[in-house]
């Protein structure tokens, strides 16, 4: 029969919390980001001549069709050698996670910004707005509201695929797990916690979400 | 450019191990999805609920715990097995927790009233499984099944983090002899990029056969 010991997972729970903490702060550093590529590659894609259109299509499809974990070895292992640095191994993820991110939330903007309905957009050309002032006072709020709910859905990805970080040697919260697995062998309860942690910060952003997504839903 | 023709094989073989692993777990995943997903609907409370607990626990949890947990924990049980089997049953049941939902969604966009008729007509509940329910569900299911597919062998390349020698591993093995490392990324990115990129024209030609004309 298995014996249970969780001292020593608690002894190490510092590991732990501040590793949660730093995997919420790259996510949200990640999300943040993704939504000024996103942004940008949206108004491209819909707006945009042809020529860069397919630049963002290409750079979407191709970053939406390989692995996570290869963006990140390419940003921290390849990108040194020709010259491109990071100040270290935590802020090389984040910028692998925002490209990553980036490519899909071009997508969803680019969805965001079609479901405008374009009698806003008419409206706002005719009392004589500018392109950027109708893109910036009627496009990209309307968007926001439209898109805040898979912005939310992204998020909590983001923060998932923040235990990638592990690989490059970030010390978050699967970090710490495997810290502790190695040292003390408490297996099972270290990753008992660890899970538990996940899921609970995993519903949690969920629900802060879904309060924000009725503060701000689109009114029928 | 030499590098890549010496390691080719090398390569080639981690390619087919990404393959293999990939095809293997939507094969379990699968199976897993369709008895969850009807269990969702039809399953009995008790039932219903503890697969719900399951799938909501799994889409909570980073695959890359899952398979550490799995790959450190399974020997402490007593279940002493190879990292590939470890990792391949830690992606099953992930996998297997999204075509759960996925089936349900299917099975549920189905109208009530496919189920009032098939009643009517007398149809046992196997029979309107079997002649009503799942022939119309199999084409919504089709699209987002294929997009699991290309997620799967996406989320394979995390059996390199316990040693399991796949297409990823090959490439930083390889590149940490030769040191040609952007080249044999780029190369490890266009064969990911092509696995995926023919999945999902095979799902847009599966799903032009089974649309309803």
């Amino acid at each position: 029969m298995y014996q249970f010991n969780w001292r020593p997972v608690f002894q190490n729970f510092d590991l732990l919390w501040k590793g949660l903490l730093l995997g919420i702060v790259m996510a949200i550093g990640a999300l943040a980001i993704g939504v000024v590529i996103g942004l940008a590659g949206a108004f491209v894609r819909v707006y945009g001549p042809r020529w860069a259109r397919l630049l963002v299509t290409a750079y979407v499809e191709f970053v939406r069709n390989i692995p996570l974990l290869l963006i990140i070895y390419f940003v921290y292992f390849g990108l040194p050698l020709i010259g491109i640095r990071f100040l270290d191994n935590l802020w090389s993820f984040v910028f692998a996670l925002a490209l990553y991110s980036g490519a899909y939330l071009i997508e969803t903007f680019r969805a965001g910004l079609e479901a405008v309905n374009a009698g806003y957009i008419e409206a706002g050309t005719a009392v004589g707005l500018t392109r950027f002032q109708v893109a910036r006072y009627i496009t990209i709020p309307l968007m926001f509201r439209i898109v805040l709910p898979s912005l939310g859905n992204t998020l909590i990805s983001l923060f998932k695929d923040t235990s990638l970080a592990s690989a490059i040697s970030v010390t978050e919260l699967t970090y710490g797990a495997i810290r502790i697995n190695v040292n003390t062998w408490r297996i099972i309860e270290v990753y008992t916690v660890v899970g538990l942690m996940y899921l609970a910060t995993c519903y949690l952003i969920a629900g802060l979400l879904r309060l924000l997504e009725r503060r701000f839903a689109m009114p029928h | 450019m030499q590098t890549i023709i010496n390691s080719g094989p090398l390569i080639l073989r981690g390619l087919l191990v990404t393959l293999q692993v990939s095809a293997l777990v939507l094969f379990i995943g699968t199976i897993i999805g369709i008895g969850g997903g009807l269990a969702l609907l039809y399953g009995a409370k008790p039932l219903r609920w503890l697969v719900r607990a399951y799938v909501d626990t799994l889409r909570g949890i980073p695959l890359l715990v899952l398979i550490f947990a799995l790959f450190y924990g399974m020997p402490v049980l007593g279940l002493q097995v190879s990292a590939m089997t470890a990792a391949v049953v830690a992606l099953s049941v992930f996998c297997g927790a999204h075509v759960s939902e996925i089936v349900r969604g299917g099975a549920m966009s189905i109208s009530s009233g496919q189920t009032d008729a098939a009643n009517a007509l007398g149809l046992s509940f196997p029979q309107r499984l079997r002649y009503v329910i799942l022939p119309q569900a199999l084409r919504r299911v089709l699209p987002p099944w294929v997009n699991t597919a290309a997620e799967m062998v996406k989320a394979s390349s995390l059996v390199s983090l316990v040693s399991v020698v796949d297409l990823m591993m090959s490439i930083q093995q390889i590149a940490g002899r030769t040191r040609e490392t952007l080249l044999l990324y780029g190369v490890a990115a266009l064969l990911y990029f092509l696995v995926n990129f023919s999945i999902s024209m095979l799902g847009r030609r599966l799903e032009k056969r089974f649309a309803y004309s």
